[in-house]
């Protein structure tokens, strides 16, 4: 820990004072980093076949291990950056030219700073754990090998994501952990809905992509160079027109990532994948890159108002969307993912918020990150239970049969409901404060959306752990393996106490180098705040327990529902409204185009070949092999060439 | 030199003997003694050894000549002038020894050396060279049959083409008008008799060689009436001084003017533009296919190179009176060779169209008559140079494959027979796909460089609607190469399908020196492209 005095030096310091240090001594552990576990990825993956017995039997382990070497290299980084000034904990490894092409220069580079520095632990701690519960969860798997190959190449690609030190590196590792989100959703391919769900995250987030490769091609075109350094610099100079424009195509790109509206609606379908998925890539740590993404590029959203305003208004709209769509799907990973949205949408809406909110996005993202991945694994662990039933309608009464699942999930409940003391109390507290001191108008929205969490969560755990039993016949509900609890009970004690990084202003203090920091008065005081907030949990909470709780629990769901709820059940009509404007339309215009193409263009190339055919056959006859006919040719062809010579001297 | 004083009035006027640079002129010289010794081998040595002697000799003396080509290349003086030109006229004015001029002969010796491998080719005939036994006897009698059986060889063939080499030579080096007519005779008379000689299809063979003597005489008699025009205007043969007489005239215009064009028809005969190209499709395809290897490539070199020396030497100060006479000449060429090319069902004529339609994008190169400016864009001259290089290569490659795709009656030219090759024989139907590619211009073969130069220093040259043509030209090209390619890999053969005969190390050597030169070109052209950059202009 840095002393007091150092810290209000820090509080003090420009927000863009990124000035990297070259790494050295155990910094250049950086690389190794994102290489160990690429490097197990690869002979997990491309170590195919019947030679490969101890890769099948074994791999696992190799996957893990990797995973957990990234974690203790990412520890030893963290100790060592705690021990450095505030002023000089931004540390740039630069491998090597990647790209250089004239007057454009893309280095390999890897910047290592706070904020980095705290996703590599996330990433790295979470992603271990998440390996060891794989262990279990996928052990009878013919393909588990596989698995952790693509949960490697997952880690590695993340970590390029945060670790790069420029947009295009960047953009790398965003690529990489589509792919490997694509691999994973997928993996089940032989079933129909997976390999589905697997094409459509690839599909929509391509929107997105499109959207972060023309920012990065609008840093190139304006600045001539994108990496973070070096846009942070040239930003100031820049019209605030291309800034906005920046603004807004990241934006695009955060939202393809972050499952916000308008490109949501592959989150919820992703599900499919197997549930070690869910909780890694799919709650904990791929779709909150896009918060990365945004509070990152701060210098740009620094100098632009408009873009700012979208960031929160998106937030704001997914916040809700989710929570929404949480309330009303009966799919205990649907609900989960509806949950997820929802707060990615709060992140979202604090990294909008500028200064003011960058840390708390960041601190609610590793809070979430804890207890969401807390209670994907405790779902999956009741899937396990239950023969992989994912309705919430036919469980029921699970919290005698499986204590340990239920324990930790409670945790995570508790957590996420923002019930006093627990991580998500503090994270979500700041993050609506924060708001109110903005838009008093986009703080109600949070703080509501913080009552409809509680509301969906309690559902969640009613239908689930307690009310009567529901199960289907040949149901045999039992606790999972040690190997799949123990990752559980790690998730939830740092869903407990993740809340403390807030304490004495740490997180704040810790991410002002690299984001900035800013509080803004507000009329009451924070406790006021605080108690409002819980009051509207209560009333949640409250709500759920006469709905669930008083009543038995139909194991069908009801035909016969109001319109919000038949909406939130088809995810608020994403998908139709898809069909409607997009899917629809582009098919229109694939058979227009179709048909143009077999008339028009196919119709043009035919006549002008049976053009240069029936001319070459004609020229062909000319060609009689009587050389007194190639004579007269010769003599015209003389005559021409005279002519031509002498025209141009009469003209 | 005797002193004036001391001649008596009855002695004879002193008549200065002419000086020769004999140095400068030693690739040329070796050439010539070569084909020489070659004529005393033929009459002395014991026939058994003939073939042997005379392929060492030609081979040997080829070499030599290059390794003299190199030095005279790296004795050349910077001449005076505003552009960069090199070397000087040597043998009282005959010949201009420059950088073009030694760029061609390293180059046409280049060629000459892989056509001699191709000519000593005999294990494709049963241990006889692709040549006739006896071109005297008549295709069918009794005595062509005694021939075969005694294994009689005419060896003759390589000293002819020393001579023909010698001309090639000298052609694009001469620097009067006699002696580019003496040269283009030295050059055509020797391959009018090598186009003759074919074993096998002797008639269709007597019959190309024939034609070609007939409308190469034809067009002869233009090139030396034009002579005569130009004489009759410039009163002189040397092209320095034609230069003179057309940038300082003021009458006698039209004198000029049918010279120019009278004159051009009979290098644009060499070249095989349209519309007098009626030849070459029948003689590339009677012709010995080493022969056809060695004319198309070296012909095509000396051609272009008196053409370029001609017109941009002599008749440079009336550009502006022949360039649209070009414009015609090479739009007409390009379209012609390449449309005529499409429905050609010989590989060998379609080739030859192929040469036709290449003819014109040279043409488009020269056309342009840019000569550079400071900033060391490629030239006209400079980009011919680099394009008949490439051309040639892929050229001699792809005949070299032509006779090697074989039945029982010799080589199968039938396209259709082709079907299948790919897969008789992956690695010679990829090489023949090679030179498709390159000849259609495919970036990373030397073909699209070469495209890429002519038509780039045509643009420099302003000529960029002729441009625009030569790209549609290129593309209906494509279709042609592309089809060969087609066929030999996605065609089913129809019957028995093509068969490879494995040739001798020559003929391999051949074809991978092509390959390889094809490969390279496209992938690293700059080396080359910068030593015909080097070469600079011509000297006057």
């Amino acid at each position: 820990m840095t002393a007091p005095t150092d810290l209000l030096l820090a509080t003090e310091q420009a927000p863009d004072a990124l000035a990297p240090v070259a790494a050295s001594g155990v910094f250049v552990l950086i690389a190794v980093m994102i290489l160990v576990p690429l490097v197990s990825s690869a002979l997990l993956v491309l170590g195919d076949g019947p030679r490969f017995d101890l890769a099948d039997k074994r791999g696992h382990l190799l996957g893990t291990a990797a995973s957990l070497a990234s974690f203790v290299i990412g520890v030893v980084l963290f100790v060592t950056l705690l021990g450095r000034d505030a002023g000089d904990r931004s540390i740039e490894q630069n491998l090597f030219a990647w790209i250089h092409v004239g007057g454009f220069q893309v280095d390999m580079t890897f910047l290592y700073d706070p904020l980095s520095a705290l996703f590599v632990l996330l990433i790295t701690g979470v992603g271990t754990l998440i390996h060891v519960y794989s262990i279990g969860y996928m052990e009878h798997d013919p393909r588990r090998r596989r698995f952790f190959g693509f949960l490697n190449l997952f880690i590695a690609a993340m970590l390029t994501l945060v670790l790069a030190g420029d947009y295009l590196v960047l953009f790398l590792g965003w690529e990489g952990v589509g792919l490997a989100s694509y691999l994973l959703i997928g993996f089940w391919q032989h079933k129909q809905s997976a390999a589905v769900a697997a094409k459509k995250a690839f599909v929509v987030n391509r929107v997105g992509d499109v959207g972060l490769a023309l920012a990065i091609m609008l840093m190139f075109a304006q600045l001539g160079t994108t990496s973070f350094v070096g846009v942070a610099e040239g930003i100031e100079q820049v019209s605030s027109g291309t800034a906005t424009a920046l603004g807004l195509l990241l934006l695009l790109g955060a939202c393809g990532k972050s499952a916000q509206v308008p490109l949501q609606s592959w989150l919820l379908d992703a599900m499919e994948g197997p549930t070690p998925v869910s909780a890694l890539i799919h709650a904990a740590t791929m779709v909150t890159a896009g918060v990365y993404l945004v509070v990152r590029s701060n210098f740009i959203y620094e100098g632009t108002e408009a873009a700012r305003t979208a960031v929160v208004v998106v937030g704001l709209v997914t916040l809700i969307a989710g929570a929404w769509i949480g309330c009303a799907k009966d799919d205990i990973k649907k609900a989960l993912a509806g949950s997820t949205m929802s707060q990615i949408g709060y992140m979202m809406l604090a990294a909008g918020l500028g200064p003011a909110g960058y840390a708390y996005a960041i601190f609610h993202l590793i809070t979430h990150g804890f207890f969401k991945a807390n209670m994907f694994l405790g779902a999956g662990s009741v899937m396990h239970g239950m023969d992989d039933e994912v309705d919430m309608r036919r469980y029921g009464g699970l919290a005698r049969l499986m204590p340990l699942t239920f324990g930790t999930f409670a945790m995570g409940y508790l957590a996420i409901i923002g019930f006093p003391g627990f991580s998500g109390f503090f994270s979500k507290d700041r993050i609506i404060e924060a708001a109110f001191a903005e838009n008093v108008f986009v703080g109600i929205a949070a703080a509501l959306g913080a009552g409809v969490t509680a509301f969906y969560m309690t559902r969640l755990m009613i239908m689930t752990f307690l009310s009567s039993r529901r199960w289907k016949e040949n149901a045999h509900p039992h606790e999972s393996p040690a190997v799949m609890t123990a990752p559980l009970v790690v998730l939830a004690v740092a869903s407990v106490l993740g809340g403390f990084l807030v304490l004495g202003g740490w997180i704040s203090d810790w991410l002002t180098p690299v984001t900035g920091y800013e509080t803004h008065e507000l009329a009451v005081p924070a406790w006021v705040f605080s108690v409002g907030i819980t009051v509207l949990v209560a009333i949640g909470v409250a709500v759920a327990w006469a709905t669930y709780g008083r009543r038995d629990v139909p194991s069908t769901a009801p035909e016969k529902v109001s319109f919000v709820t038949r909406a939130g059940r088809r995810d608020l009509y994403g998908d139709a409204v898809n069909e409607a404007v997009l899917m629809r339309p582009g098919d229109q215009a694939t058979r227009g185009l179709a048909v143009f193409d077999r008339i028009g263009v196919d119709g043009a190339v035919r006549a002008v070949t049976g053009g240069i055919g029936a001319t070459s056959s004609l020229l062909r006859r000319a060609q009689t092999g009587f050389v007194r006919s190639y004579s007269l040719t010769i003599f015209g062809g003389a005559l021409i060439v005279l002519v031509a010579v002498l025209a141009v001297n009469l003209a | 030199m005797i002193h004036p004083l001391l001649v008596s009035a009855s002695a004879p006027p002193p008549i200065d003997s002419p000086t020769i640079q004999y140095g400068d002129l030693s690739p040329l010289l070796v050439v010539a003694a070569v084909a020489l010794l070659g004529v005393m081998v033929e009459a002395f040595a014991p026939r058994a050894l003939r073939f042997t002697i005379q392929t060492a000799l030609a081979i040997g003396g080829i070499v030599v000549a290059l390794a003299a080509t190199v030095w005279v290349g790296l004795g050349l003086d910077r001449a005076s002038g505003d552009v960069l030109a090199r070397g000087r006229v040597v043998a009282e004015g005959a010949v201009a020894v420059d950088g073009p001029s030694v760029f061609m002969w390293g180059l046409v010796l280049l060629f000459a050396l892989v056509s001699m491998l191709l000519f000593a080719e005999r294990r494709l005939e049963g241990g006889l060279s692709a040549f006739t036994g006896q071109a005297a006897a008549p295709p069918g009698s009794a005595m062509e049959r005694e021939a075969v059986e005694h294994r009689i060889e005419h060896t003759e063939v390589f000293p002819l083409a020393m001579f023909a080499l010698v001309g090639m030579m000298l052609f694009p080096a001469a620097n009067d008008l006699l002696t580019m007519f003496v040269a283009l005779e030295v050059l055509s008379l020797p391959l009018y008799l090598l186009c003759g000689l074919a074993r096998r299809r002797r008639l269709l063979s007597q019959e190309s060689a024939m034609k070609y003597f007939l409308l190469g005489a034809f067009s002869s008699a233009f090139f030396a009436y034009g002579i005569a025009l130009v004489y009759g205007f410039a009163g002189g043969f040397g092209l320095g001084d034609i230069d003179q007489a057309v940038s300082n005239r003021i009458d006698g215009q039209n004198l000029l003017l049918a010279g120019i064009a009278l004159m051009a028809v009979g290098v644009m005969f060499k070249v095989g533009a349209v519309p007098f190209h009626a030849w070459t499709p029948d003689v590339y395809q009677g012709a010995p296919t080493a022969v056809t290897a060695f004319m198309a490539a070296g012909t095509k070199v000396a051609a272009f190179g008196a053409m370029l020396r001609l017109f941009f030497v002599a008749f440079g100060g009336a550009s502006w009176d022949w360039r649209p006479m070009f414009w015609v000449v090479a739009i007409l060429t390009m379209v012609v060779g390449a449309v005529a090319a499409v429905t050609q069902s010989d590989v060998k004529r379609m080739l030859a169209y192929s040469s036709i339609a290449h003819a014109g994008f040279i043409l488009v190169g020269v056309t342009g008559a840019f000569v550079g400016t400071r900033d060391a864009s490629v030239t006209s001259v400079s980009s011919v140079l680099f394009y008949l290089t490439v051309y040639g290569f892929s050229t001699i490659g792809a005949f070299a494959i032509v006779t090697i795709v074989r039945d029982a009656s010799g080589e199968t030219t039938q396209l259709s027979r082709w079907a299948g090759l790919g897969r008789e024989s992956p690695l010679v139907a990829g090489a023949f796909a090679l030179f498709m590619l390159a000849f259609a211009g495919i970036p990373l073969t030397s073909g699209f460089i070469g495209k890429w130069a002519v038509f780039s220093a045509a643009w420099s040259g302003g000529a960029w609607p002729l441009v625009v043509v030569a790209v549609l030209a290129s593309v209906v090209a494509a279709s042609f190469y592309v089809r060969v390619i087609v066929t030999m890999f996605f065609t089913e053969p129809t019957g028995e399908g093509p068969s490879v005969a494995v040739p001798s190390m020559a003929t391999t050597a051949v074809i991978v020196v092509a390959v390889v030169v094809t490969v390279l070109l496209g992938v690293v052209p700059g080396p080359v492209l910068d030593l015909a950059q080097s070469a600079g202009a011509f000297v006057r």
